[in-house]
C-alpha cells in the first residue's frame, strides 16, 4: 500500500533543501532534513550579486523569454530546454514569495523592486539585497523552515552527515544511512523518497569559493551506488575572487554590474601605484574585446580573457596572476548601499578599502554546471531519489549566468519536493512494508569503511592528498584543458586512490573526529574527480565553461549531447554514455560577446 | 629563519574531559587567518615541541564571514576565526572555545540554544503559503535601510559570549534574539506576532536582564546596531506590559 502521510528526508539545508522543505511541509508531508551544518550556515549564504528574474520594473520589455534565451545562450546551448523555459517563467513569482517572506531587497525610491545588471544580459534582471542576496534569501527560507519546525512537521538533524542511500532489492530508495557527526554513529533512516540538495564540489580544486562543506561527497556516494552523474566536466571558474591561504573568496559579479571596471597597466612591470596611472595607460581589455557586454560578459568569457592578458600578454599587475577590478570612480554612497557586504569582505581579508583603491583579483573554481543526472521532474535515475540544486545538472548547460543560481536552487526545490511527495503517495508499496534486512545491511556496510578507516596503519596523510588532488585539478581541470594533461590527470588520481589505502589517521577517536569525517569525503572526491577529468578528456570541443585551445570551436555535429557518467563497480572508475540535448524551443546558433544577440 | 608564528591553543577531547592547552609554531604565510594556521596543523599535527597530536575541531564553513560557524575566543575576543589576520594579532596567539556553551571538543561548542530562542519568539513573517500571491508590500529605501543591517546577523552568537547578564543564572535571550524580534516587529506582515514576540521577552531571562554593558554591540562582526534594537525592544515591551496589565 502507498504511504498515506509521507515521510521524505531532504539532505541538505541550503536554498533548495529548504525550498523542497517548504512544499513538502506544505503538502502535507512529514520531513526529515539532514544537514552537515546548522542549515542557516549553509553555502547559499556566500550567494552575493542577487537573483534572475524577467519583472520588467525599469522599462526595458524584458520577458521571461528574453531571460530563457539568455539563460540557454549564456549556457551554450548544452541544456535541455523545456525546464529552462519553466523556471524563468517561474522567476518573477518566486521573487514576489521571498519578497513576502520579508527579504530586505533593496528598493527604488517608489518603494518598489530594484534591479542590477548582470553578466550575460543587456537588462537590469537582478533583484538583490545589498551584496548579501544569498544570506537574505536562505535565512527567509530557515525561518519558514522553523516555523513549521515548531509546528512538529519538519525534524532537524543538524551535525548529520549523509553517508548513502538504501536500497531495496528492486533498487528502489528506502532511505538513507548517516552519520552523526559528534558521536560518530552510523544509522539508518526510512523514508518514502528522499531529497538530495547537497550543493557545490569545490574541495576537489582544493581551494575554491565554496564554503568548506562543499566536497561533492554525497553526489559522489550515489554516483558509486548507481545514479548517472552528467556533465561533470564543466566548472565554472568565477573570474573575479580573491586569491587566500584558506580559500579563493568571492568579488560579486554585481560589483560590476553597478559600474566596476576591469584593466591592468598598459606597460609590462609598471610598478606605479594604481591611481597614479593616467586613463591613457590603462587597458581596458574586456570593454574592448567586447564592447556591447563590456565587463559583463559571461564568466567563462571573461576568466579566459584574464587568464590570456596575464599568461599570453604577461600583463598581470606586477608580473602576479592578478589583474584590476576597480570601483574608485563610484561613490562611496551608491558603493555602502548596494555593495557594502562584498567591500567588507575584500577590506577585512586584504586590508584595502576598495572604495579608494582599485581591487586586486584573479580567477577561481566558483561552480559545477554538472551534477546528478535529473529528469525534468527533479528525479534521478534511481526510484524515490530526487535532487534539486547545485548538486544536480539541469538548468545551466555549459556556463551559468550570474545570478541564476539562486533561482534555479528554489525553483528545482519547489518542484522536487512536491515530485517527491507524489512519488511516495504513487508508489505501490510503502516503505512500511519494506524488510529490516536493507537497512541493516546497508549499516554493516558504511560500519565496516569506517572500521577499516580506523584501523589502517600505513603513513598517508589525508589532509596532504587532498592538497595534491586540488592542484592537479585546478592546474589541468578548469579553465584551459588539453588531452593529454587530462589523462595524465586520471592516471595520477588512481595513484591517489592508491595512496588512500595507506592513510593513517592521527586521530583515531570516536568522539566528534573532524579528520575521520574528512578522510571519508576525500574517498569520495577522488572517486567523482575521475568523472570530471575524464568527461574533459572525452569532449574534444570548446563549449561554455570547457575550453580546449586544441579544439577551439563548438562542436554541434558530434557534441551537442550530454555526457553521463555511471560507475561501474567491477573496473571501480566511470563509464560514459551521452544523450541528445532537448533544443525543441531555440535552435542553437553561435554564441558572441563581441556583438549583440 | 623562515618568520613563524605560534599559537596556543585549548583542547578538550571531549564534554567530559578536562582541558589542556597545546602550542604550535607555523612557518609564517601572507594573508594568514587563524582558520588557514589550524589547515596546516591538520596537514602536519605536530606540536612546537615536537610531540604528535590530533588535528584541531573546530565548527567552520564559508570562511568569508557570513556563515557564522567559526566564532571562538581569540586572544580573549569573542570573534570569527576566519576574519582574524595573524598578522594582526599579539603572538603567542591564545585560541580558545567559547566560555558560556557546552564544549563538544576543542573549539567546537553547542550553540543550538540561539535557534531554540529564535522559535520562541516566532523569529519569522507568517505567510499564508508558497502559492503565488503577487508582490509583497511597498517597502520605502529607509525602511529598507533600517531592516537590513539587523537582517545580517550570522547567528555567531558573539554577542552572547561577551555578554555579562548571559549566563546560568539570568537566563538571559541574549541580543541577537532580541534584534530579530525588532526586525520582524517592524516588517508589515510580520508585525502580525508582535504581541506574542513582546510577551516571549517579558519576565526572567527576558529583555530585563540586560545591564547595559554594550560588550554586545562592540563585539559584534557585522556591526548590528544591537544596543539600539534592545532600547527600542525594550520600549515595546514596556508599552505592551501596560496594555497587557490593563486588560488583564
Amino acid at each position: 500500500m502507498a504511504a498515506t502521510n509521507p515521510r521524505i528526508i531532504v539532505v541538505g539545508g541550503g536554498l533548495a533543501g529548504l525550498a523542497a522543505v517548504i512544499k513538502i511541509a506544505e503538502a502535507g508531508g512529514n520531513v526529515d532534513l539532514f544537514s552537515i551544518v546548522p542549515v542557516k550556515r549553509s553555502h547559499s549564504v556566500c550567494a552575493q550579486g542577487g537573483i534572475n528574474a524577467a519583472k520588467n520594473l525599469k522599462g526595458e520589455g524584458d520577458t521571461t523569454w528574453q531571460h530563457f534565451d539568455d539563460t540557454v545562450y549564456g549556457g551554450d546551448f548544452l541544456t535541455n530546454q523545456p525546464p529552462v523555459k519553466a523556471m524563468c517563467e517561474a522567476a518573477p513569482g518566486i521573487i514576489d514569495l521571498l519578497d513576502r517572506m520579508g527579504v530586505p531587497f533593496n528598493r527604488t525610491p517608489e518603494g518598489l523592486l530594484d534591479f542590477r545588471r548582470f553578466g550575460g544580459t543587456l537588462y537590469h534582471r537582478t533583484a538583490f539585497a545589498g551584496a548579501t542576496t544569498g544570506q537574505q534569501l536562505l535565512y527567509a527560507l530557515d525561518e519558514q523552515v522553523r516555523r513549521y519546525e515548531a509546528e512538529g512537521r519538519v525534524t532537524k538533524y543538524e551535525h548529520w552527515e549523509f553517508l548513502s542511500a538504501v536500497l531495496d532489492s528492486n533498487h528502489v530508495c528506502r532511505g538513507i544511512c548517516a552519520m552523526n557527526l559528534r558521536t560518530m554513529e552510523v544509522r539508518t533512516f526510512p523514508a518514502d523518497a528522499i531529497v538530495m540538495a547537497t550543493g557545490g564540489i569545490g574541495a576537489i580544486f582544493g581551494k575554491s569559493t565554496n564554503s568548506v562543506v562543499c566536497t561533492g561527497s554525497a553526489q559522489s556516494a550515489l554516483y558509486q551506488q548507481g545514479c548517472y552523474y552528467a556533465n561533470g566536466e564543466f566548472i565554472q571558474v568565477h573570474p573575479t575572487s580573491i586569491p587566500g591561504e584558506d580559500k579563493l573568496r568571492l568579488m560579486s559579479e554585481s560589483a560590476r554590474g553597478e559600474g566596476g571596471r576591469v584593466w591592468v597597466p598598459k606597460t609590462k612591470g609598471d610598478k606605479r601605484e594604481p591611481r597614479s596611472i593616467p586613463e591613457s595607460e590603462r587597458w581596458y581589455f574586456l570593454e574592448e574585446w567586447y564592447p556591447k557586454y563590456g565587463n559583463l560578459v559571461p564568466r567563462d568569457v571573461a576568466t579566459r580573457a584574464i587568464h590570456k592578458v596575464v599568461y599570453e600578454h604577461e600583463l598581470g599587475i606586477d608580473g602576479q596572476p592578478m589583474v584590476y577590478l576597480d570601483l574608485t570612480h563610484i561613490d562611496r554612497a551608491t558603493l555602502d548601499r548596494k555593495l557594502e557586504g562584498i567591500l567588507e569582505i575584500y577590506e577585512k581579508f586584504v586590508g584595502d578599502d576598495p572604495r579608494e583603491v582599485p581591487m586586486k583579483i584573479f580567477p577561481g573554481m566558483h561552480y559545477t554546471m554538472g551534477g546528478l543526472w535529473v529528469d525534468y521532474k527533479q528525479a534521478t535515475n534511481i526510484k524515490g531519489i530526487f535532487a534539486a540544486g547545485e548538486c544536480e545538472y539541469g538548468y545551466h548547460g555549459a556556463n551559468r549566468l550570474g545570478a541564476n543560481s539562486l533561482v534555479s536552487c528554489i525553483w528545482g526545490g519547489f518542484v522536487a519536493g512536491p515530485q517527491a511527495v507524489a512519488h511516495a503517495k504513487g508508489s505501490a508499496k510503502s516503505t512500511d512494508g519494506v524488510s529490516s534486512s536493507a537497512f541493516d545491511a546497508e549499516k554493516k556496510r558504511q560500519e565496516e569503511i569506517n572500521s577499516r578507516l580506523i584501523s589502517s596503519s600505513g603513513n598517508e596523510n589525508p589532509f596532504r592528498i587532498w592538497r595534491e588532488l586540488g592542484e592537479l585539478m585546478t592546474k589541468n581541470c578548469t579553465v584551459i584543458r588539453y588531452n593529454k594533461p587530462l589523462k595524465e590527470t586520471d592516471a595520477k588520481i588512481v595513484e591517489l586512490l592508491d595512496r588512500f589505502n595507506r592513510i593513517n589517521l592521527s586521530d583515531k577517536s570516536m568522539w566528534a573526529n573532524t579528520s575521520f569525517v574528512f578522510t571519508r569525503q576525500l574517498y569520495n572526491m577522488l572517486q567523482l574527480s575521475r568523472v570530471i577529468a575524464q568527461g574533459a578528456a572525452m569532449r574534444d570541443e570548446s563549449r561554455g565553461a570547457h575550453y580546449k585551445p586544441d579544439f577551439p570551436e563548438r562542436d554541434d555535429k558530434n557534441w551537442l549531447k550530454t555526457t553521463k557518467a555511471y560507475f561501474a563497480p567491477d573496473v571501480d572508475e566511470p563509464r560514459f554514455e551521452f544523450e541528445p540535448v532537448d533544443i525543441s524551443l531555440i535552435p542553437p546558433r553561435p554564441r558572441r560577446y563581441d556583438m549583440a544577440k | 629563519m623562515a618568520k613563524t608564528v605560534i599559537l596556543r591553543i585549548k583542547r578538550q577531547e571531549n564534554p567530559q574531559a578536562n582541558s589542556r592547552w597545546e602550542e604550535f609554531e607555523l612557518t609564517w604565510k601572507p594573508g594568514m587567518n587563524v582558520i588557514s594556521a589550524m589547515m596546516e596543523i591538520a596537514a602536519n599535527p605536530v606540536t612546537r615541541d615536537g610531540r604528535p597530536t590530533t588535528a584541531i575541531t573546530y565548527d567552520s564553513n564559508c570562511l568569508e564571514e557570513v556563515c557564522g560557524s567559526c566564532a571562538m575566543l581569540i586572544n580573549g575576543r569573542a570573534r570569527m576565526a576566519c576574519s582574524a589576520l595573524v598578522d594582526k594579532l599579539d603572538q603567542p596567539v591564545r585560541v580558545e572555545p567559547f566560555s558560556k556553551f557546552p564544549v563538544i571538543r576543542d573549539l567546537s561548542v553547542d550553540r543550538s540554544v540561539l535557534f531554540e530562542n529564535l522559535k520562541r519568539v516566532k523569529a519569522w513573517v507568517p505567510v499564508d503559503g508558497t502559492y503565488d500571491l503577487g508582490p509583497g508590500p511597498r517597502v520605502y529605501p529607509t525602511e529598507q535601510e533600517q531592516a537590513y543591517p539587523i537582517s545580517r546577523c550570522i547567528s555567531c552568537c558573539c554577542c552572547m559570549e561577551a555578554c555579562p547578564q548571559f549566563n546560568e543564572n539570568t537566563g538571559f535571550v541574549g541580543a541577537a534574539t532580541i534584534a530579530q524580534v525588532r526586525l520582524f516587529n517592524q516588517h508589515p506582515t510580520g508585525k502580525a506576532l508582535k504581541h506574542e514576540r513582546l510577551q516571549a521577552l517579558m519576565g526572567d531571562g527576558g529583555i530585563q536582564e540586560c545591564g547595559f554593558a554594550q560588550n554586545c554591540v562592540e563585539v559584534c562582526p557585522k556591526d548590528i546596531p544591537l544596543t539600539k534594537a534592545i532600547s527600542d525592544t525594550g520600549r515595546e515591551v514596556v508599552k505592551q506590559a501596560l496594555k497587557d496589565f490593563f486588560r488583564g
